[in-house]
């Protein structure tokens, strides 16, 4: 029975048929199973994992909790079970691995589960070797069928082995781990080849991008697409890690769990340097401001709750306050299919300038670039006309330790000479003409740094950056930002690194001013 | 036709009767080697004929040109050549490293271009470019070197040893290239190169692995650099000289000093005491010398860091202030001191100095120079203690007296090297210094007690001298130096400034020691061209004279000076009777480099200006400013863009006072 548990035939090292007793009984078993079940299985296997992820992400949205790793590798082993046990098992399965809790026990006997697998497997193959030469008459057919499924259950010990060992890393990737051993399994289940496992793949995609909140077992239609924060949380993927890594910043909001805020176009652009925390209307005075703020409500009329504002606060009570570009078409305007909500005031008014306002503050010094806000001049102005720091590879640096510091780190790579400060010689100005060419070359590794550098602060942080990346890019071509909305849509990532290689030496002091500028923000 | 086939036939003849045609090249290799005393007895050897011209032609692998002019054909004609000695040279342009990297290509590993100037950055890259084998290089003084010429270097991937003083243009970025490029450095010297900070050397540090010596003299840097440079495995020569960024509260940073770290120069470093010294050291053992001169004081503080370090062998701690708990620690603390050296060190006195030299018995040099506070008791603890003492250097040690020096003769007779300048030693003294047989440089400048009677036993017993100052010891006349003569053979260095006694006859008596390079006889006027003759006649290898206030020397003197001294690179001929008809001849000597004519009656600017015209190796003229004005100021242009630099002084003439009245008035000038 140990063998018929495991339905597997070792074709992939005896690619040429084998016929023996095993796999005839396995198969059979199998298809028989295939036959009856499979409409049933698939739904039934997709729904748990969607489960698993719906609880998951709850748990570790709300309660903040370290993941529970255990019930990953728990599902191929109950995934046995279902081949030969009824779907009740399913649910069990899920109760199991939601009860235990997060164990190196537990690990422990994963892996001593994986050994004793792994050792049957063994026997299995074995013992078809051994039988190798006692050919028996076999449905060919039957074939491929064994040969995905040992293939599957490879794949299923090899996800196994991966998904405990990344629930010893600190960060908990759950997204990623819910989802392989699911992939494994799935295709195995079913009975299907691969490309089926990458249609199983997107449709869970749909699933765990779709907000929590509204998802029931069994529940496979796509989410709502005119739902703004969930195409927000559609670039889970993307930053992924970033976001296990700032939790707490919990930027990817549900809709519903903040309130939007919408400033006109006159208040954004009013010479107000006081803001109402709540509603973000601007005052001259300070004095008005606190005027303004009894309106809000009792609570705000004690001195300290106007020292500190909403912070002290829990989120679960009151909503937080995310801000809308009031710039129709903007991929921060709520209206926007892609919204990305902008954190505070602040971020609003320097959006507003940078995006939807003409550049009317001209470095004097240059006499090139042109900003929207003062602060970005003033911070372009502090760099503008210095030496540049110039490594062999192409990237400058503001700085003079920051090249070195880049060069000692990297192989081959020295630092270059300004051919301005000495003016002869032909190969200098051979050389100058490389360093020109490598600048265009790496002006994408250049920038690979400046947001690694945001990974460690907050993910509003970096999609600022991106934006005001973006922003930086067009700017000079006059390019509406919005226009290319839909372009962004389709594939975010390459466009904005084609962009970025080629621009990113024009707008390398821009982006110096930007980078200084989110920092203020975040 | 048949004339000429008599003659090979008669060369034939002459070949097969060669003795020299049944060796084999290596065994005449082997004996060139042996001939490096003198570059002429080698040019004698080429001439002998045609297969000697070629042996030594291949035989020949370092090359010192005298002219740049005659680069292109030599560098022809020495195939073989690897190492390049180009200080001679004061013009080296671009073309000339052209021709030379073209011609010599990847054979040439070793460049020196220290006193060269007028090259660029884009000479170093041919040359570098083409010599891919390069492993030396020195470019000390290019002043005028910038990032790119480093740039360039840098792509001499085999270099090893690499000298860059002076270079103050040069930056970080240029050090960076270099960093990158050179990975095999071993050696690299940057004293003075003043725009080189933290961030270049600590580049240096992280990139060249292989750096046995950094020299990092008098630059910009602070502790920031240090920690790299102390991690690199190989180091075992690091120059902190002058760093005046590095201070005590920097280096308390340092968790660990280098391990291999055999040689620390920490000279003039004011800011560290004994706590940054000993953060400095911690956890080198194999420090085996340590040089502290100019530095903070030798307290008893700074002695104890010194315990952990037990096998130095050199310390060097001249200039500072000298504690005698100090100078107590050194002496208990070291176990095996080779060689100390307190010159001007203020507060050392017999205590102290007794008591170190009782504890180091193994001492092979000392240095004592102007420790004035020592006296005989001290000077009795050296001889007694350390016998194998070869260099003992006790200038101006003015309280020691005379029947003191008896001592040395008695029981360090191993000694090679005395300084007795300025002291009360005398003839008795003397007699029994001369007992040191392996003497090789006995300094007795302002010694007035001494007499020829004492210079008498020296030359009698001191057969191995090679250098002997008698500057202004002004009781020596010429029997004195007529001993000498006869007795050393072997000198080369003799100076008998204002020994106003001396004549003739001392000049013709040194003319036998053929080894003589260096003559100095300022101030002796008796002194006539029959003197500087015959000197010339026997001393062919002579290099350096200097006859000013040798007011009898007139043309007469010059003309067999320039007939026979042709390797003479340098003279000082000031307030001699030389008119140009003698300047003129001078000019002749193809390597006279240096020259002094100050108060030169009989020198017309018209004979001056043909001199120097002539002179077309001449790198340094010392002249009246009054020719300024006298000559145009294209043939100043000139002689500069041909590498040679002047130095005008505007003195007034000086007669000279006699040597006892000079003595009083510098005892005077040190009272006041």
């Amino acid at each position: 029975m140990n063998v018929k548990e495991r339905p597997s035939v070792e074709n992939w090292t005896k690619p040429s048929a084998i016929v023996n007793e095993l796999p005839q009984n396995t198969s059979i078993n199998n298809q028989s199973f295939n036959s009856t079940n499979s409409q049933q299985h698939q739904q039934k296997c997709v729904n748990p994992s969607i489960m698993d992820y719906n609880l998951e992400a709850l748990s570790s949205k709300f309660n903040q909790s370290s993941e529970n790793p255990s019930f990953l590798p728990s599902s191929p082993c109950n995934q046995t079970k279902i081949t030969n046990q009824d779907d009740v098992q399913m649910n069990q399965m899920l109760q199991n691995g939601k009860l235990l809790g997060w164990d190196p026990r537990a690990m422990l006997s994963n892996l001593s589960f994986l050994e004793q697998k792994i050792h049957q497997l063994q026997e299995l193959l074995c013992m078809i070797v051994g039988q190798r030469n006692q050919m028996y008459d076999c449905p060919e057919e039957l074939f491929p069928q064994q040969q995905q499924l040992i293939t599957a259950d490879l794949t299923s010990i090899i996800i196994q082995l991966i998904s405990t060992a990344s629930s010893l890393l600190p960060s908990v990737k759950h997204s990623l781990s819910t989802v392989s051993p699911l992939l494994g399994q799935l295709p195995q289940l079913n009975g299907v080849l691969c490309p089926s496992t990458a249609n199983t793949i997107s449709g869970l995609h749909l699933q765990i991008n779709g907000d929590p909140m509204q998802q029931n077992v069994g529940d496979l239609k796509p989410s709502d697409r005119s739902n703004p924060v969930e195409q927000n949380n559609s670039s889970i993927e993307v930053h992924e890690f970033k976001e296990e890594d700032n939790a707490d910043e919990d930027e990817h909001l549900s809709p519903g769990s903040y309130e939007i805020l919408q400033l006109e176009k006159e208040e954004i652009l009013a010479p107000h340097t006081h803001f109402c925390p709540i509603c973000g209307k601007g005052f001259k005075r300070d004095a008005n401001l606190r005027m303004h703020m009894r309106g809000h409500g009792d609570e705000y009329k004690t001195p300290a709750s106007l020292a500190k504002p909403h912070k002290e606060a829990s989120s679960e009570l009151v909503l937080l306050k995310r801000y809308s570009c009031p710039y129709a078409g903007c991929k921060r305007n709520k209206d926007h299919r892609k919204f990305q909500p902008l954190k505070t005031i602040l971020c609003v008014k320097n959006h507003y300038k940078r995006t939807h306002c003409d550049k009317t503050y001209t470095c004097s010094r240059c006499n090139a670039k042109k900003f929207s806000v003062l602060a970005d001049l003033k911070t372009h102005e502090k760099h503008c006309g210095r030496d540049k720091w110039l490594c062999s590879c192409g990237t400058t640096f503001s700085r003079k330790d920051k090249l070195f510091g880049h060069i000692s780190l990297f192989q081959g790579h020295t630092p270059a000479i300004i051919p301005l400060e000495e003016n002869k010689g032909l190969s200098e100005t051979l050389n100058h003409a490389e360093n020109l060419e490598a600048v265009s070359k790496v002006g994408r590794v250049g920038f690979s740094f400046s947001t690694n550098d945001f990974n460690g602060n907050d993910i509003q942080g970096m999609v600022d950056l991106k934006g005001n990346i973006e922003e930086a890019c067009f700017s000079p071509f006059d390019f509406d930002a919005c226009n290319l909305g839909p372009f962004h849509q389709e594939s975010p990532q390459p466009t904005f690194d084609g962009l970025g290689s080629s621009f990113s030496f024009l707008i390398s002091g821009d982006m110096s001013a930007v980078q200084s500028g989110t920092n203020n923000i975040g | 036709m048949k004339k000429q086939k008599m003659m090979e036939d008669a060369d034939r003849d002459r070949s097969r009767n060669n003795l020299f045609d049944l060796l084999t090249e290596e065994i005449i290799f082997c004996v060139l080697d042996y001939l490096n005393d003198n570059p002429l007895d080698r040019k004698s050897f080429s001439l002998v004929c045609k297969s000697f011209y070629s042996i030594e032609c291949q035989h020949r692998r370092n090359l010192k040109p005298l002219r740049s002019e005659l680069i292109p054909s030599i560098i022809n004609r020495y195939p073989y050549v690897c190492k390049l000695d180009l200080t001679l040279c004061p013009r080296i342009t671009d073309d000339s490293l052209l021709a030379i990297s073209v011609a010599r290509g990847d054979a040439l590993r070793s460049i020196d271009l220290s006193r060269s100037k007028f090259f660029t950055g884009t000479g170093l890259a041919n040359l570098v470019g083409n010599c891919r084998n390069l492993v030396e290089m020195d470019l000390s003084n290019a002043t005028e070197l910038r990032d790119s010429a480093a740039a360039a270097i840098a792509e001499a991937k085999n270099l090893e040893r690499l000298w860059l003083g002076r270079c103050k243009m040069i930056t970080d970025i240029g050090i960076g290239c270099i960093a990158v490029g050179c990975k095999k450095l071993r050696l690299i010297c940057l004293k003075w190169c003043l725009g080189v900070g933290d961030l270049g050397i600590g580049l240096i540090a992280v990139k060249c692995k292989e750096i046995r010596s950094l020299d990092l003299s008098y630059l910009p840097i602070t502790n920031k650099c240090l920690p790299a440079i102390l991690k690199l495995q190989y180091l075992e020569e690091l120059v902190l000289e002058g760093c005046f960024g590095i201070d005590d509260e920097s280096l308390a940073v340092l968790k660990q000093g280098s391990k291999s770290l055999k040689t620390l120069d920490m000279s003039s470093c004011q800011n560290i005491s004994h706590v940054g010294l000993s953060s400095l050291t911690n956890g080198t053992e194999c420090l085996q010398q340590l040089i502290l001169a100019y530095g903070s004081p030798v307290t008893l503080a700074l002695a104890d860091s010194l315990q952990r370090l037990s096998k130095l062998q050199s310390i060097k701690l001249d200039g500072c202030l000298v504690t005698c708990s100090g100078l107590k620690a050194i002496g208990n603390w070291c176990e095996s001191l080779r060689e100390l050296s307190l010159s001007k060190c203020s507060g050392v006195t017999d205590e102290g100095l007794s008591f170190l030299l009782t504890k180091q018995k193994e001492l092979r040099k000392l240095d004592i120079t102007c420790c004035r506070k020592i006296t005989d008791i001290a000077l009795a603890h050296i001889t007694n203690s350390c016998t194998s003492l070869t260099s003992l250097r006790m200038e101006s040690c003015s309280l020691v007296p005379r029947e003191a020096f008896i001592l040395i003769g008695q029981r360090c007779l191993l000694l090679e090297e005395l300084d007795l300048t300025d002291n009360e030693v005398d003839n008795e003294g003397l007699e029994s210094i001369s007992r040191c047989s392996k003497l090789a440089c006995l300094k007795l400048g302002i010694c007035l007690n001494i007499t020829d009677d004492g210079l008498a036993h020296v030359g009698m017993r001191c057969p191995k001298l090679v250098e002997l100052d008698l500057y202004r010891s002004v009781r020596i006349t010429d029997s004195g130096i007529l001993a000498i003569a006869t007795g050393c053979p072997g000198l080369e260095i003799a100076n008998m400034s204002y020994c106003n006694e001396i004549t003739d006859r001392s000049l013709i008596a040194l003319s036998k020691c053929s080894k003589l390079k260096t003559l100095e006889c300022r101030g002796c006027p008796q002194v006539t061209s029959l003197g500087i003759a015959a000197v010339a006649v026997g001393c062919k290898q002579l290099t350096k004279l200097d006859i000013k206030k040798c007011y009898n020397i007139n043309d007469f003197g010059m003309i067999p000076l320039a007939h026979f001294s042709q390797n003479l690179r340098q003279i000082n001929l000031s307030y001699s009777t030389v008119t140009d008809v003698g300047l003129l001849s001078l000019a002749s000597i193809s390597c006279l480099q240096s020259m002094t004519t100050l108060h030169l009656k009989g020198l017309t600017p018209g004979g001056l200006a043909a001199a120097l015209l002539a002179c077309g190796g001449l790198t340094k003229v010392k002249l009246h400013s009054s020719f300024k004005s006298l000559l145009p100021q294209k043939l100043f242009e000139h002689l500069e863009a041909r590498g040679c630099l002047f130095q005008w002084r505007d003195k007034v003439f000086q007669d000279e006072i006699d040597s006892k009245s000079w003595k009083m008035r510098l005892e005077e000038d040190m009272m006041g």
